[in-house]
């Protein structure tokens, strides 16, 4: 079990809707993790500065929370091997659809981007089919 | 420099979001995705407030700017048809999010909690995406 926390998460949402605006006041990028990692990897685009500045501040803020007292659950509930495929997965899937959740779901969505609706729905819908199988089909 | 100064802005209100929000958290994420189990529909609260923040501020900022504040042009994404590449890729991913529970937008700011697991997902993470972009280039016309 989790615990239902729709106030944190209305907030931690915002938080990240406001990082987009501001990415895109200053820097005229999109926030979409994927596209962001992506271009870092060979080969590589141009302009790897910022990528790597928001990728630092993106690892350090939970860090300084933590350091600040705050306490964030984590926990992994899946095996090494699922951490492995579903990586392997995750990376080959975000990369032939353009985007994950931030890019896709959180700035493409708000920019009225029918790609962005249709590959949101696209993998909202397969992430509960797996997720169904894997708990109350399988078992595991 | 100041345009590193606002991409390390950005990039913290993004980490201090996910942590926030819990999207951080891949037993949370697992559990949104958990309808008939031990479900916990959080993870919509941060699509909607992630959404009406991005979508208002963005109408506000495209309104009132020709270009942005550092950059020569606002980059978009201008591509609005359907191919079976964006489709197919979608799919793929949220089978890999189910299966893990970690995206890459949670994966990255997770390294700060400093667990072992969250490097395990990265690397296959980073393998995976290795390999798509070898494949596009070689069997699939570049887009």
């Amino acid at each position: 079990m989790t615990e239902f926390t729709p106030i944190a998460s209305l907030a931690g949402g915002a938080l990240i809707g406001l990082a987009a605006v501001v990415l895109m006041a200053f820097n005229g990028r999109i926030a979409g993790m994927t596209g962001i990692l992506s271009g870092l990897l060979p080969p590589q685009e141009n302009a790897w500065q910022w990528r790597t500045a928001f990728i630092a501040g993106a690892i350090v803020a939970p860090l300084l929370m933590v350091l600040g007292g705050a306490a964030i659950p984590f926990r992994v509930p899946v095996s090494t091997i699922a951490l492995v495929a579903g990586g392997l997965l995750v990376g080959i899937g975000v990369t032939f659809g353009n985007g994950c959740p931030s890019g896709h779901g959180v700035c493409g969505i708000s920019r009225g981007s029918i790609r962005s609706v249709v590959a949101v729905v696209t993998f909202m819908a397969t992430a509960f089919a797996a997720v169904f199988i894997i708990r109350h089909v399988i078992g595991a | 420099m100041k345009q590193l100064l606002s991409a390390l802005c950005a990039g913290l209100l993004f980490g201090t979001g996910i942590a926030l929000s819990g999207m951080i958290n891949p037993a949370k994420v697992l559990n949104f995705f958990d309808i008939a189990g031990t479900w916990d529909p959080s993870l919509a609260f941060v699509m909607g407030g992630g959404l009406a923040v991005a979508a208002l501020g963005y109408r506000l900022l495209f309104g009132v700017r020709e270009k942005p504040l550092l950059a020569e042009r606002f980059q978009l994404p201008t591509r609005n048809d359907l191919d079976p590449q964006l489709i197919g890729g979608a799919a793929v991913f949220g089978i890999g999010w189910g299966i893990a529970g970690f995206c890459p937008g949670a994966a990255i700011p997770a390294l700060g909690l400093g667990y072992a697991d969250t490097l395990v997902f990265l690397a296959s993470l980073i393998a995976g995406i290795l390999v798509a972009k070898g494949l596009k280039a070689h069997f699939f016309t570049a887009v």
